[in-house]
């Protein structure tokens, strides 16, 4: 067992999780394929929420990666590497998204002719919204992330073994580099893949919002493995309540912000009171959608800030898991609540289908079989970044 | 000993963080409890160093800011829905989603400023804004670059000589003795303080004057100000008689407004007919409307006693025989031209209240001046209720 000299000790993760991991994904997109075979358009729009999910996990860890390096952090060095692994995600949304393209037309309602002709506001929207565009925007937004994905995490691994630092100097300039070509991208992607799903209506500020929860997301997820990993000793033990209480503070802050930028929408488009915006949310207001909107509020901000509030609850690391996994499923239970009630041969009505369900699950087991894979050829900790001791040496 | 009497505390300056946390570690493991340590700049790691739980002022915090997110919201609802029903922008009565960002707004006001107020309650002990390590050679060095430990004399196991030796024995340097200050005495009418007083108001009148006499009307700021249209009693080069206001053309009826034919005439040839009914709901808005603009001179009852203490001749009591002789038309026509020293009400009470003050008149006059069938009629629902009213 080689130990390095800041005492990480590399362990295997366990090769159970490879048959766990690979026993998720293919109970998950089995019975994915078969509900394409069903009832496709049903089918596409579960598995354009799960896809959006995992677009959450891969940008919004390669976001706090960036972030890390572009002002300076040192306390997340210890487990950086944990985010670049969920980042991995990233150059597979280029093969994930193959089934919503061809699925576009049971998505999207502005690639009908006929939709598009009976709005002179889609009419309007042609330019911009229009199948080509489409397709070259999404492919060139996940191939430019792809890029800046390869770039950092691979200077990221090359300190493992050179420990130049010179190394981080560059990830510093490509990470600040990153952050607003992120900003632009992510908000590109909030609207094209979950705004035009209802194209009449339009909210400027959907890209902060979905912004808020991917990062919220990123972090949870971040927060649970490390504590999952930590607890069974793969990290290091220096990595204390200290660390997980930063954590904690920052999913803290991040449910916050999600709930500014959630209400700033609404309260506006609620002072305003115009049909062409109130619309939206009268589609979440009928029937059982009114209940899923009130579980937001409650699932989204009401609990994750109370129960964050309290100092002590940031320091345990059994809770912090807890509400780790509570804000995952929270922000799946968002994307959920923004795709679904746009879908008109629904009636605007809620109806719930068990393809919902399955796609989380291959989401889950392709996340966990990324990760074993990832862990198996490289360092759970970037032994060589010169931030690291100062990250283990962390004092609140 | 006499020499301790007076003695606040022992500090010692160290050079480096990590000297401090070190120092901080030992001192705390040598059973003191009334120490403090002073840094230029927050230190990580000092709180576990000197053994510190979590500070107490998160409490301040979420009481007071939980307190003032209440009572802000309620106080809107109260405003909006209760005190001063009022429909805005078609909202609901109780708009709770507009009182969301203030709500907000109040909490982390109330939140901070209680936070920064508690910690120097409890930090200076307020109303006293002296430390005793305040006028130390100490507190300058920590607040450049220097990193000290106080241990105070009231620590139990406080002993002078031993402590000094301890904190040198731990790298300590310049051990300095801290006294009590001497008591202090606010003298608030010192002349130094009075002149700073003069000074402060001179400086903020003539703030205010520049501010708003000046800085308003420097040009980037008055584009509100000049605008191509006519104000109020502005001139106009545009109508040939210059006056940028205009009188309604001769004959114009406003909306919803019927002119009353008697216009400036003490006696009307044809009264009026009083179109109401005296039903009970419009005597009441007659009370209303009666209390509101007629009681201030004439009294509660119209018995001439005014409210008003002198300050505007009484008006006359309306009980008298040549206004209950009155016909309804004629006192109407009193409330729309006035009489004499009585002003024309026609602008501040419309029309059918008109009427219904009048009728709320009669029912005072049959008050005073009730037929004896009127008793007969009030047994007979006191009867019914089984209440004595004439009592
Ligand atoms: C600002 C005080 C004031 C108010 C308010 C006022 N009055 Fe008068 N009122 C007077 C005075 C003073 C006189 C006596 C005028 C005069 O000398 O002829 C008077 C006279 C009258 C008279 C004639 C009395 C008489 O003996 O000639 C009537 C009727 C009358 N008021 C009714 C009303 C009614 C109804 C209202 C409420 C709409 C009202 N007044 C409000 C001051 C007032």
């Amino acid at each position: 067992m080689p130990s390095t000299e800041v005492g990480y000790v590399r362990r295997e993760l366990p090769e159970k999780l490879k048959t766990i991991g690979l026993s998720l994904f293919a109970v998950g997109t089995g019975l994915g394929i078969i509900g394409f075979l069903i009832n496709p358009e049903r089918t596409s729009l579960s598995y354009l929420v799960t896809f959006m999910f995992l677009v959450s996990i891969g940008i919004g860890s390669l976001f706090l990666v960036a972030l890390e390096y572009a002002v300076g952090a040192d306390w997340s060095t210890p487990f950086r590497r944990i985010s670049e692994f969920l980042a991995a995600v990233i150059p597979f949304l280029l093969i994930l998204v193959i089934p919503l393209l061809l699925n576009m037309r049971n998505i999207f309602p502005w690639t009908h002719k006929s939709i598009v002709n009976s709005s002179e506001l889609l009419k309007g929207k042609t330019a911009y919204l229009n199948i080509p565009f489409f397709i070259i925007r999404s492919l060139g937004i996940f191939i430019i992330w792809w890029v800046f994905y390869y770039f950092i995490i691979r200077n990221s691994r090359k300190q493992d073994s050179s420990k130049d630092q010179l190394l981080t100097k560059k990830n510093v300039n490509i990470s600040s580099g990153f952050i607003p070509v992120f900003g632009l991208s992510i908000t590109a992607i909030a609207f094209d893949w979950m705004m035009s799903l209802e194209p009449n209506w339009f909210s400027t500020i959907f890209g902060v919002y979905y912004f808020s929860g991917t990062v919220w997301c990123a972090l949870a997820a971040l927060t649970l493995i490390v504590i999952l990993l930590n607890e069974r000793g793969y990290l290091h033990r220096k990595i204390d309540s200290e660390h997980y209480y930063t954590l904690g503070l920052l999913m803290f802050a991040f449910t916050v912000f999600w709930a500014y930028i959630a209400f700033s929408q609404y309260l506006l488009i609620w002072y305003a009171d115009l049909p062409d915006e109130t619309i939206w949310f009268m589609h979440r207001w009928i029937g059982p959608w009114k209940i899923v909107s009130l579980a937001i509020v409650f699932t989204h901000f009401i609990f994750p800030f109370f129960y964050l509030l309290s100092y002590k609850v940031k320091m345990q690391a059994k809770k912090l898991k807890f509400i780790a996994i509570w804000i995952l499923c929270a922000h799946l239970l968002d994307l959920y609540w923004l795709v679904m009630p746009g879908m008109p041969s629904n009636g605007y009505q809620y109806y719930f289908s068990w393809t919902d369900l399955v796609f989380p699950i291959a989401g889950v087991g392709l996340l966990i079989l990324i990760f074993k894979y990832l862990s198996q050829k490289y360092n759970l900790l970037p032994i060589g970044d010169p931030k690291l001791q100062r990250g283990l040496d962390f004092h609140l | 000993m006499s020499e301790n009497k007076n003695l606040n505390s022992v500090a010692a300056l160290f050079d480096t963080p990590n000297k401090i946390i070190n120092a901080a570690k030992k001192v705390k493991e040598a059973g003191y409890t009334k120490f403090d340590v002073n840094t230029p700049y927050p230190v990580h790691g000092m709180d576990k160093a000197m053994g510190l739980g979590q500070s107490k002022i998160g409490y301040v915090t979420l009481f007071f800011g939980f307190a003032g997110a209440i009572f802000i919201f309620l106080f809107m609802g109260w405003t909006m829905a209760i005190n001063y029903p009022y429909i805005v922008g078609g909202k609901p009565l109780f708009p709770f989603q507009a009182f969301i960002p203030i709500t907000f707004e109040v909490t982390v006001l109330c939140g901070s400023i209680a936070t920064v107020v508690g910690m120097l309650a409890v930090f200076f002990n307020l109303p006293f804004l002296n430390h005793p390590i305040h006028d130390s050679n100490y507190i300058k060095e920590v607040s450049i670059d220097k990193f000290g430990v106080v241990i105070e004399a009231q620590d139990p196991i406080f002993e002078r000589d031993k402590v000094t030796e301890f904190l040198k024995s731990l790298g300590g340097e310049k051990i300095e003795y801290i006294n009590e200050p001497e008591k202090e005495e606010f003298k608030i009418l010192q002349p130094k303080f009075i002149l700073f007083l003069v000074v402060v108001a001179a400086l903020t009148s003539f703030g205010t004057f520049i501010t708003l006499n000046k800085l308003m009307y420097v040009v980037p700021f008055n584009w509100m100000d000049n605008q191509r249209k006519s104000n109020p009693q502005s001139e106009t080069n545009f109508f040939y008689d210059g006056y940028a206001m205009r009188t309604p053309v001769v004959g114009t009826v406003a909306k919803e407004f019927m002119p009353y034919p008697y216009q400036g005439q003490a006696q009307p040839e044809v009264p009026l007919a009083n179109p109401t009914l005296p039903t009970e709901q419009l005597l009441k808005m007659g009370q209303e409307k009666f209390l509101t603009f007629c009681s201030p001179c004439h009294g509660n009852y119209a018995q001439g006693v005014s409210r008003l203490k002198g300050q505007f001749p009484p008006g006359p009591t309306l009980h008298s025989a040549k206004i209950i002789g009155y016909s309804d038309g004629m006192i109407y026509n009193i409330i729309t031209n006035g009489q004499n020293a009585m002003p024309s009400y026609a602008y501040q009470i419309p029309r059918e209240q008109r009427w219904a003050i009048i009728d709320y008149i009669r029912v005072l006059q049959r008050a005073q001046n009730p037929n004896p069938s009127d008793f007969q009629a009030i047994k007979e629902l006191n009867k019914e209720s089984g209440k004595n009213a004439v009592n």
